[in-house]
């Protein structure tokens, strides 16, 4: 029986008072390509902690590949790799020294040489191999505790805002390798901030909100579910007439964005806007994503 | 994908993490070992020639030679408790810590590889500063199993007070606290550089409660073949409270006492 990458069952934490976790549930299947997504202080660097076992959970359990992260410690983490959010790094030691150590804490000698080299090529690294951790730069920084997480060839690998404050071109290239590691069977856990992200590379997706996961599906359901349109207008200096502010998302400097549910509402928008004697100046027509699916249901206005 | 067997792991993982811990300290060896030399050596060459003529502790062992062993014990016993605890509260401000708490590495493999660390980093120091003190002055061997004995217990007993104080600290100036009002003291106030038979009365009741009092006597014993107590008592009070403090110690790990939430 092939056992789940992840199964969270009924887990719950409090600090304190406060109930950062309250019954969460998910399964993430081997090879999935999986994205966590939610709002600051959802509860997604809490539930990533429990699964590296840096937090306990108050009640639940949390299992890896069938290892339970409390009880079976050992088999649970050695089969699980975590990028950390927080771009930490040990000043004593060059990058490769640093690979070989983090390998040796998961049992691996000099007989991972190669997969240490084959990181360092995939993520631009090799020619800081002998640099010093505290002189690498902040994107240099950010691919070497990517390449620490993936040292020990962890089949299930959890990445906490790994595209956090690099710029474009580091961003795809950091995908671009993490796409690879999922097709060569890794499965792909990721928080993110970006969107876009989530929906270009995965292949389902959990919102979170306040501690619970308030969706879980395929990334194409929920873009199904909450399929609709968005109508850019360019109409300078001018008060909406009333009948149109429900329909109104977002607006700024003269231009204002309409959820529509489908291509018929642009009529009833246009002729509003008529009967008003509002003058369109521009206009564009675009498909819902993920970040709009991500507003409803977090409840927050872009 | 190869699970390495969980035996590999088992060896290979402690023994990468001590590997790491020298060669932590082994980098920056200026400070961590020729800095301490230095002070040691300073120490004596002013103590025994201040006091070499006007203080006899033992009647056929000069001042300076007295004061040898006393001098290489409270470097070992302050650099094995540099080690750990400076290692943990760099790691822990630093955030790099992480990095060992999401290994399989178990809290008897974490605290067996910073112990082993602290013992080699104390014995380095004080192996340097006898070496170069006998180019100075004769020193006799009486008992050099207890000087091994004495050496090795008493590195491990303050690395695992290094573990202690690394594992509570969250600050360095928590870590200076630590070092300047529990260690110094009590370092300097256990007969480094005097026999406690010339304290008064009451000072030498305080002195016997002071754990690096016994380090230091049955150290300066397997040199010297005399001290202020039995050996014999010395090494139960060392070896106990190295028990005591490692059992301390490993419930700490064990819990995740400010490491883990």
């Amino acid at each position: 029986m092939t056992h789940p990458a992840i199964k969270i069952n009924g887990v719950h934490k409090y600090f304190g008072n406060l109930h950062a976790l309250k019954g969460v549930d998910l399964t993430i299947a081997p090879g999935e390509f999986f994205a966590l997504l939610g709002p600051n202080g959802a509860g997604k660097s809490t539930l990533i902690s429990i699964l590296a076992g840096l937090i306990k959970p108050t009640t639940g359990d949390v299992s890896v590949m069938g290892f339970d992260v409390v009880n079976q410690y050992q088999q649970a983490r050695q089969l699980l790799g975590i990028v950390p959010q927080e771009l930490v790094f040990d000043p004593f030691f060059n990058v490769r020294e640093m690979l070989r150590f983090q390998a040796g804490y998961f049992g691996y000698g000099r007989e991972n040489d190669a997969w240490i080299d084959e990181i360092l090529e995939g993520l631009g690294l090799t020619d800081k191999a002998h640099t010093n951790m505290r002189k690498l730069s902040g994107g240099m920084k950010r691919r070497a505790l990517i390449a620490q997480a993936l040292a020990h060839k962890p089949p299930v690998i959890v990445l906490d805002e790994p595209t956090a404050g690099v710029d474009v071109e580091l961003r795809q290239m950091l995908w671009s390798f993490i796409k690879k590691l999922n097709q060569n069977g890794h499965t792909i856990i990721l928080t993110t901030h970006y969107l876009e992200e989530a929906e270009a590379l995965c292949s389902r997706v959990a919102m979170m909100k306040q501690g619970e996961i308030v969706a879980l599906d395929s990334t194409a359901n929920l873009l199904n579910k909450f399929s609709g349109k968005h109508l850019r207008l360019t109409l300078g200096d001018v008060a909406l007439p009333l009948g149109l502010q429900a329909l109104l998302r977002h607006q700024e400097k003269g231009i204002f964005t309409f959820a529509l549910r489908d291509t018929e509402q642009i009529e009833l928008v246009l002729s509003a806007l008529r009967l008003a004697n509002i003058k369109v100046l521009d206009m564009q027509l675009s498909e819902a994503d993920l970040e709009d699916v991500f507003l409803s249901l977090t409840g927050k206005q872009s | 994908m190869i699970i390495p067997a969980s035996f590999k792991q088992s060896v290979r993982g402690p023994w990468t993490l001590l590997k790491k811990e020298l060669l932590r300290f082994w980098r920056v060896a200026f400070q961590t070992v020729a800095a301490p030399v230095i002070t040691a050596l300073l120490y004596l060459l002013i103590f025994s020639h201040v006091l070499e003529k006007q203080v006899q502790v033992y009647d056929d062992v000069p001042y300076t030679a007295f004061l040898i062993p006393g001098l290489i014990m409270m470097s070992v016993l302050q650099n094995a408790f540099a080690n750990s605890s400076s290692s943990l509260i760099q790691s822990k401000v630093m955030g790099n810590l992480v990095f060992i708490l999401l290994t399989p590495l178990t809290h008897l493999q974490f605290f067996t590889a910073f112990l082993f660390a602290a013992i080699i980093r104390g014995l380095v120091v004080g192996l340097c500063i006898y070496l170069v003190a006998i180019c100075f002055i004769a020193m006799p061997m009486a008992n050099p199993g207890l000087i091994v004995a004495f050496a090795l217990l008493g590195s491990a007993l303050l690395g695992t007070f290094g573990i202690i104080a690394g594992i509570w600290a969250d600050r360095f100036d928590q870590m200076a606290a630590f070092q300047n009002f529990v260690i110094m003291p009590l370092s300097f106030l256990s007969g480094v550089f005097y026999s406690i038979h010339s304290l008064p009365p009451f000072w030498q009741k305080v002195s016997h409660l002071n754990p690096f009092f016994y380090m230091i006597d049955g150290f300066r014993y397997g040199f010297f073949g005399k001290g202020d107590v039995s050996p014999l008592v010395s090494l139960s009070v060392v070896g106990l409270s190295f028990l005591l403090l490692a059992w301390i110690t490993l419930k700490m790990l064990k819990s995740g006492y400010k490491l883990r939430a």
